[in-house]
């Protein structure tokens, strides 16, 4: 096997990084229903630490659900669920604090400045003032938008949104980052840059939980697991699932499992 | 037919459109490709007659999309971006209403959306805004094409869709195609340029070229050479540090690499990756898609509207 993906410094081996260091989120047996509708049927799976896990699906497969369950927002009916080490039903505060989240739909406010967002979300997140001003500063300058600092998001450019938006959700240090199709909408090559983001931040040790329906990004994944009609149908690295579905690309798979 | 001169349209002092010149001609199935914000949208709102452009002149079928509009919004269906239609009626009065606004009935002509209505028909009547994503889709393309348009016009209507339900919808824009309906279609997917016989490629209010897909592709003038190895990450931080680089973007489970000029051989690549003990390395030419021609010409084209510091972070 010639085509496996190492993208962090955290496994010497390149295979499964993450699997000496234990997994950062584990479900076992997740069930969740919504009056007589399943919407994740017995979901049993492992995330593991500073990996770059792609959570696929078709549309109505389920992936909110799940993604909403481990984002503490919402209770499993049944099942056992550990985010960071957390139970899903009784430390869902401490699941939160440990946990960066950013969506295409909503991330930053449109009608705050550049550094008003940073600030505000440093304060949710109850960052020290002293620390924040540092942190901000340093942030502004990797991000080369210090000359924007007091601009309101509304008039920055989708791209600048996008990188600005992926900051701001780790800017707290999370163990794990979640990115609800963070790409949607944006231009090649913005849509390249921001994976640049994404690996380093993987590459940093942060455990990267991202969906997508561009299958190009799926290949940039450590892992995969793709959803349909509540189930997780197929789980492993995207060599070893284009291998298994006998597929050249992970569109292939997709459309194998999904149709 | 759709015939677009000259036509320019900016909010306030943000430009929209710059300019635009374009033919989409009777029967094809023509593309806007182009990211959110390349103004895709504001063009299909003028040629809906939805919004009078700042200066130019478009014409639908030969209707003057300004003083003809009422004409012209007989002939033409629209699937705007957003889901449009009534949430709190049924699947069939959301149907039979954009019938009758027309002066037509759902029957006289089922025999159009029969292919696309069977799917969402069991559900009819289920509220609108009780339908899961791929169904409000297709009755949206229903309603679109309730009255017989001669010109469809869909805004992005596979935003956001996964990827099986996406071949689906294109499925059935190429079978409407063969009923002799014009259609414009816009997306944000370059993968979904291929499936179009013309499209045009958009980005900041100007067309940054019109052909058909292949011809675009074929054209590139670039050598591009796809690269792999066990660490991608890595991979793609040693190439931009390559003296020869020009750009190093990830494609899927490759890396396409872009030397400062034609020049640059396969073998070399060999060697500069094996020094820094890469595994594994494949380095082969490959044919350029849409998306290496796309990002080469945004590079090429001016930064547009928004900071001057945008076009400095292409520079890789």
């Amino acid at each position: 096997m010639n085509t496996k993906v190492k993208h962090n410094n955290l496994s010497p081996t390149g295979e499964n990084p993450g699997r000496e260091t234990g997994p950062i989120i584990t479900v076992e047996n997740l069930v969740k229903k919504f009056g007589s509708f399943t919407a994740n049927d017995n979901l049993t799976f492992d995330v593991y630490r500073g990996e770059i896990f792609g959570f696929l699906g078709a549309n109505g497969a389920g992936k909110t659900t799940a993604l909403r369950i481990l984002c503490g927002l919402s209770t499993p009916t049944s099942g056992e669920v550990k985010v960071a080490g957390f139970d899903i039903y009784r430390e869902t505060e401490k699941i939160k604090k440990n946990i960066g989240y950013m969506s295409q739909k909503f991330s930053l406010y449109e009608d705050l400045t550049v550094a008003e967002n940073i600030q505000l979300y440093a304060g949710i997140y109850g960052i020290s003032p002293k620390k924040r001003k540092a942190k901000m500063t340093e942030l502004l300058k990797k991000l080369e938008l210090e000359g924007a600092k007091n601009k309101l998001i509304a008039g920055l450019p989708l791209g600048w949104k996008q990188k600005l938006a992926f900051s701001v959700a780790v800017f707290h240090e999370p163990k794990i980052v979640f990115l609800d199709e963070p790409t949607g909408g944006v231009d090649p090559i913005t849509r390249r840059r921001f994976w640049d983001m994404i690996y380093e931040a993987a590459s940093n040790g942060i455990t990267v939980f991202v969906t997508t329906h561009y299958m190009d990004e799926a290949e940039y994944c450590d892992r995969v697991s793709i959803m349909d009609a509540g189930k997780i149908e197929a789980l492993d690295t995207p060599a070893k699932l284009k291998e298994q579905y006998n597929a050249k690309n992970m569109d292939e798979v997709f459309i194998q499992i999904a149709r | 037919m759709i015939t677009i001169n000259n036509i320019s349209k900016s909010y306030e002092k943000t430009p929209a459109l710059n300019n635009i010149s374009l033919t989409v001609n009777e029967g094809e199935l023509f593309g806007l490709i182009g990211p959110d914000g390349a103004g895709k949208t504001t063009l299909m709102r003028i040629l809906m007659t939805l919004l009078l452009p700042d200066s130019g002149q478009a014409y639908m079928n030969g209707l003057d999309v300004v003083s003809d509009f009422k004409k012209i919004r007989h002939i033409v269906g629209y699937m705007p971006g957003r889901f449009s239609l009534y949430q709190d009626l049924s699947v069939e009065e959301n149907l039979s209403f954009f019938a009758t606004v027309f002066g037509t009935t759902v029957k006289n002509n089922y025999d159009l959306i029969r292919d696309i209505y069977y799917q969402i028909e069991p559900f009819k009547k289920r509220r609108a805004g009780k339908l899961s994503g791929g169904m409000k889709q297709k009755l949206a393309l229903s309603c679109a094409l309730i009255h017989s348009p001669k010109i469809l016009v869909l805004d992005e209507p596979t935003t956001g869709v996964d990827a099986v339900s996406r071949k689906e919808f294109w499925e059935m824009l190429k079978k409407l195609q063969k009923k002799e309906i014009t259609i414009l279609v816009s997306t944000p997917y370059m993968d979904e340029a291929n499936l179009c016989d013309r499209v045009a490629l958009i980005q900041n209010g100007r067309i940054l070229d019109v052909d058909s897909p292949q011809r675009i592709t074929e054209k590139f003038p670039r050598k591009i050479i796809r690269v792999r190895s066990d660490e991608t990450y890595r991979l793609i931080n040693d190439l931009r540090k390559y003296e020869k680089t020009e750009s190093a973007f990830a494609f899927g489970q490759f890396v396409h690499f872009t030397g400062i000029d034609d020049k640059v051989e396969i073998p070399e690549l060999d060697k500069y990756l094996e020094k820094l003990n890469h595994k594994n390395v494949l380095a082969e030419k490959v044919e350029p898609g849409i998306e290496d021609v796309f990002m080469s010409l945004m590079k090429e084209a001016s930064p547009g509207p928004s900071e001057g510091g945008e076009k400095k972070q292409y520079n890789i």
